[in-house]
């Protein structure tokens, strides 16, 4: 028993020192210029995109659920997170020479709350309805309801409606969102190992088993559901504060499915696949500028391909593990016994 | 009294809506009965049914053929270019897939409409094209009631095209191989029915109904691009679903319904929230009725 | 197989990644370095940033058309200050985030000048990037009044959304005499949207009755329903401010279900013709605001109409216009700066007095333009001059040309009382 707590504690502490040293080798690319304007642009929509689809994967992967309205929480995060700052603006210096000022610093933090907050009452209001539908009925319904926000906040006035918002502060800068990104995956992943989340996934398995012992399932439902519209506002909050400007049209269903495509890409249920996968699919578009026409054309052949070669996704259901890397690394025989192993369950 | 004449016409207008609605509606729930896929690129199958009808309404034409028939022969070509499209589509894309989860179907549906969209605007540019006139959509004066030539002809075909479906679904030895393999796919092959024909029979009928619905869509809106589909197949997709996906009747019902809710709620609600409307109304039906209004409740087996 | 397949594939795509990171920043570096020195050999790197691909893709075309076919004549020409242009283009897809990321690119690509973005809502994030590193920006097409009031680097070839509107509803009140207006607009576009709005609040300044105002969404083809309610209350002239795409089935279904009056539009229904084919008589009569017009008889503009016919064997539309004006702007102010740098560009281009396609042009402090507006009419399938307007557009209470016009205004004005009607759409 002590052993084994012992192993977690290990590759938790693994994990650590893995991201803060990710974050100081960007830190030092950024500063020295190998990283240019241009992809540390592109680095803040991968973790914006990270945050979008390990939030969806709560639903659709951990509860199993299709869920096509993940757009409409980021939009309703991102225009609160967009007003509440901008109020703030008005009364405070929130940045100077470009970079945010420490009240902008607080009033960033504050905004991401005020718009996790605010998207988790939408997810809760459209949750407990919706969740009581299953399948392709519950994709439908969501994706029926990330529309009518959508209109909703074309047509009332504190959103500025049609011509939408511009002028929010530019809040979100790399070191402030990279440990955005790292806490969301921290509390998703530890969310999805307690007591909490193996109910979450009993209900996936199997709906009616796990009513049948006693897990509350629409309670459970409801909270996945919640929180990950919680962290799509998050998401939501951070683009509208890097982006500056805000237009619903930005947040139309085809952008529900670009965060679905990454979650089922990167494998239904795995956290690191979601990661992956959205690093993928926000650097493949930008890799193919060059073809310009072409590369939409890519985009999808290439989803073809993968879907039909591994339909489970990159990863499936399973996480990449650092810990394990490291003992594969000291330990080949793992390996063998492992593909061992493998070949005796493919059969 | 106008203000009765304008209801009246505002009926219509939704009626005409509709109808479009019903048509694409049938072939999704032609293939969702039958496969249990959204194929999400129903609506691009349409576009190209456009595409094709647009580059053969002048070869047609300039072969001197009376009119009549020139419709005739745009539909039929359309159908069975896009039929094919729709059976190549299915074993390529969608054949390897069967059996993984609906998920990954679903994503791969997506990418082919994305690969269609795509292809044509790299092909035909991403501009309009203006459709030729070949049914009148001048207006036919009723008094002070108003309607044209292609709202009675797509309601009519709208109707035909159902009925001829349900005929051939409930009548005729595909239409049993389809339901059976809809009920239990290694049942039915068990049963001697050959599921890979029987499918590719689905989708071919699906899209050559996509083509019929791209010819009227296209007289009554004259702009084809490669975009067009989109947002069509989504709302006949939402009909669909609203009269009960996988049942022939309800899909016409759920086209009408949407249409008429759009055109009521425009004229006397608010045009700038139809949308929301709409999908109000989907949501509530869902909700009180998770199968549509002509799906019938089936209980969970345990 | 099938996991060796994708195992290689997965391989092939990780390496992709690899490959194009490298390569972008390796040139990104080297390219920061380049444009430091203003080297006289050395190519001029200019951007453009414009929807390619993406449902908005046809208007961002038509616009790096015009764009193209004016750094290609400058360049075969001479280029400017004996520097060849090199024309840089980045697709943005209509997307706020594409634009920036676009933005980025050019930056690192060593871009000194950049002429775009085309629509407004990614226009005005790109030029908020600008406004914090200083790059002169001229955007041909972006109509949105924020964009400009973002920095003092920022200009535009275009008028504003709100002159539109108002030009528009005096247009209807003075020339038409019409009692009774209405609207219908894009509830998704704020380009449709800021016209239309405008439009009501002038048409009521001027005690004109709004008989309806309605909207619609992104994505609609049928709009009968809409125009059925106008049409019942009876309206002289409908205002439609959209793109001609949507515009050639908003006139054809507005004759369909019997609306025999006036209809009036912005400079977005440049092209309606085209879509319209066919039914090009259901918008005979109707009226819309342009920046030029197409069968002027200016040689300038004759030129511009016939290369660019002969180049992409279409017609151009206001935007292609724009974008071609646009670049000679850019070197105009150039040549007067006498090198590329950013303050003596910048400077340069604020007294900028120009007279190209889209006519006669000087910039307020805005960066916004003031120029003269090509009041057009439809006849016959083809596009005819009616009046040309002036007025500041910072301004409500301008006069706006009637008789007593300015001197340029009453030249076109002859030049279209002698009916030079050319066909637009032939």
């Amino acid at each position: 028993m002590a052993s084994k707590r012992g192993k977690t504690y290990f590759s938790y502490l693994v994990n650590l020192v893995c991201v803060v040293l990710l974050f100081i080798v960007l830190t030092a690319l950024m500063k020295a210029g190998v990283i240019n304007t241009y992809w540390a642009g592109v680095i803040m929509l991968i973790m914006i995109n990270i945050i979008l689809a390990t939030s969806l994967n709560l639903t659709t992967g951990v509860l199993g659920q299709i869920a096509l309205g993940h757009a409409g929480f980021m939009s309703v995060g991102a225009y609160a997170a967009a007003l509440f700052s901008m109020k703030i603006a008005e009364a405070a210096k929130l940045v100077e020479n470009g970079a945010p000022t420490a009240a902008g610093f607080g009033t960033f933090l504050a905004s991401l709350v005020v718009a996790g907050i605010v998207a988790a009452v939408f997810g809760l209001i459209v949750g407990i309805p919706a969740l009581r539908l299953k399948g392709d009925y519950l994709a439908i319904i969501t994706l029926g309801f990330g529309e009518i926000i959508r209109v909703i906040i074309e047509n009332v006035k504190f959103t500025g409606g049609a011509q939408g918002l511009s002028g929010i502060p530019k809040l979100s800068n790399f070191n402030t969102v990279y440990w955005v990104t790292a806490l969301t995956i921290a509390v998703l992943f530890a969310f999805g190992r307690s007591r909490h989340g193996r109910a979450i996934i009993a209900i996936r398995e199997d709906d009616i088993a796990s009513e049948a012992s006693g897990i509350p399932n629409t309670y459970y439902k409801v909270l996945a559901f919640t929180i990950s519209a919680f962290f799509a506002g998050v998401a939501g909050a951070v683009y509208a504060q890097q982006m500056q400007v805000l237009g619903a049209k930005t947040f139309n269903f085809m952008r529900s499915i670009d965060i679905l495509v990454i979650v089922v890409l990167g494998g239904l249920g795995s956290l690191t696949g979601s990661i992956i996968a959205a690093v993928g699919l926000t650097v493949l578009p930008e890799a193919l500028r060059g073809f310009s026409e072409y590369r939409m054309l890519i985009y999808s052949v290439a989803l073809i391909i993968v879907m039909i070669f591994k339909p489970s996704g990159l990863l499936g259901t399973r996480e990449f593990s650092m810990s394990a890397f490291l003992r594969w690394l000291r330990h080949p025989q793992i390996k063998r016994k492992k593909a061992a192993a493998e070949r005796g369950s493919g059969k | 009294m106008d203000g009765l004449f304008v209801f009246i016409n505002q009926l219509i207008n939704g009626l005409q809506v509709g109808s479009i609605y019903a048509l694409v509606a049938l072939g999704y729930t032609m293939v969702y009965g039958i496969v249990k896929l959204i194929n999400f690129a129903h609506g691009d199958f349409i576009m190209v049914g456009a595409y094709l009808a647009l580059f053969s309404v002048p070869m047609l034409l300039g072969a001197g053929l009376p009119a009549i028939l020139v419709i005739v022969l745009v539909i039929v070509m359309s159908v069975i270019g896009c039929s094919l499209l729709g059976m190549a589509t299915e074993r390529i894309a969608y054949k390897p897939l069967r059996g993984s989860p609906s998920l990954s179907v679903l994503i791969t549906a997506i990418a082919v409409s994305l690969f269609l969209e795509n292809l044509f605007m790299i092909l035909f540019s991403s501009a309009s094209k203006p459709f030729p006139a070949i049914i009148s959509a001048n207006p036919i004066s009723i008094g002070k009631i108003q309607t044209n030539a292609v709202t009675i002809i797509t309601i009519a075909l709208s109707i035909v095209c159902m009925i001829g479906l349900q005929l051939f679904v409930k009548k005729t030895r595909m239409g049993k191989a389809m339901r059976a393999v809809s009920e239990d796919a290694g049942a039915a092959m068990l049963m001697g029915c050959n599921s890979n024909v029987t499918i590719s029979m689905t989708f071919a009928i699906g899209s050559g109904l996509a083509a019929v619905a791209a010819v009227m869509y296209c007289s009554a809106y004259p702009l084809v691009n490669p975009y067009m589909g989109s947002m069509l197949g989504l709302k006949a997709f939402i009909a669909a679903v609203l009269g009960g996906i996988g049942i022939i009747p309800g899909a016409m019902l759920g086209g009408f319904v949407i249409g008429l809710v759009e055109s009521l709620t425009k004229a006397y609600i608010s045009s700038y929230l139809a949308d929301a409307v709409v999908f109000g109304i989907l949501i509530v039906v869902l909700l009180v009725k998770p199968t549509g209004i002509l799906g019938k409740n089936v209980g969970e087996k345990v | 197989m099938k996991k060796l397949l994708a195992v290689t594939l997965a391989a092939a795509l990780a390496a992709g990644f690899v490959g194009c990171g490298g390569s972008g920043t390796t040139s990104g570096t080297t390219s920061n370095a380049a444009s430091g020195s203003a080297d006289a050999g050395e190519t001029i790197k200019v951007g453009s940033l414009a929807p390619l691909t993406g449902s908005v893709s046809v208007y961002g075309i038509t616009t790096v058309n015009g764009i193209k076919m004016a750094v290609d004549e400058i360049n075969a020409n001479g280029g400017v200050m004996g520097r060849q242009i090199e024309l840089l283009t980045e697709d943005e897809k209509g997307e706020v985030q594409d634009a920036v990321n676009g933005y980025n690119k050019l930056i690192s690509d060593g871009m000194v000048f950049l002429i775009g973005d085309v629509t407004s809502k990614p226009c005005d994030a790109v030029a908020k990037i600008a406004a914090g590193d200083g790059t002169p920006m001229l955007t041909p097409t972006g109509t949105a009044p924020s964009i400009t009031q973002n920095g003092d680097n920022i200009f535009r070839t275009c008028f504003l959304d709100p002159f539109q509107g108002q030009i528009m509803a005096q247009f209807a009140a003075e020339k038409l005499g019409a009692k009774k207006v209405a609207v219908m607009a894009n509830s998704s576009d704020d380009y449709s949207d800021g016209i239309a709005k405008s439009f009501v609040a002038k048409a009521q300044e001027l005690g004109l009755e709004v008989v309806g105002d309605e909207r619609y969404g992104a994505d609609d083809t049928d709009f009968k329903t809409q125009l059925t309610k106008i049409n019942a209350a009876g309206p002289d002239v409908i205002m439609f401010p959209d793109y001609y795409e949507k515009v050639a089935l908003i006139t054809n279904q507005a004759r369909q279900i019997g609306f025999t009056g006036q209809m009036l539009g912005g400079d977005g229904w440049d092209g309606v013709l085209t879509s319209l084919g066919e039914n090009a008589s259901v918008v005979d009569n109707c009226y819309f605001s342009c920046h030029y017009f197409i069968g002027d008889t200016n040689e300038q503009v004759a030129n511009f109409v016939n290369g660019y016919r002969s180049l992409y064997s279409e017609d151009p539309t206001a935007f292609s216009a724009l974008g071609y004006d646009s670049v000679y702007i850019m070197k105009a102010a150039m040549e007067k700066a006498g090198s590329t740098d950013k303050a003596a560009v910048l400077e340069a281009l604020r007294a900028t007095d120009y007279t190209g396609v889209t006519g006669h042009m000087t910039f307020d402090e805005n960066g916004d333009p003031i120029k003269s507006v090509a009041v057009l009419r439809l006849e016959n399938g083809a596009t005819v001059l009616d009046t040309m307007m002036t007025a500041d557009g910072a301004e409500d209470s301008a006069p706006v040309a009637s008789e007593s016009a300015s001197s340029a205004a009453a030249a076109s004005e002859a030049a279209a009382s002698s009916e030079a009607a050319s066909s637009a759409a032939a």
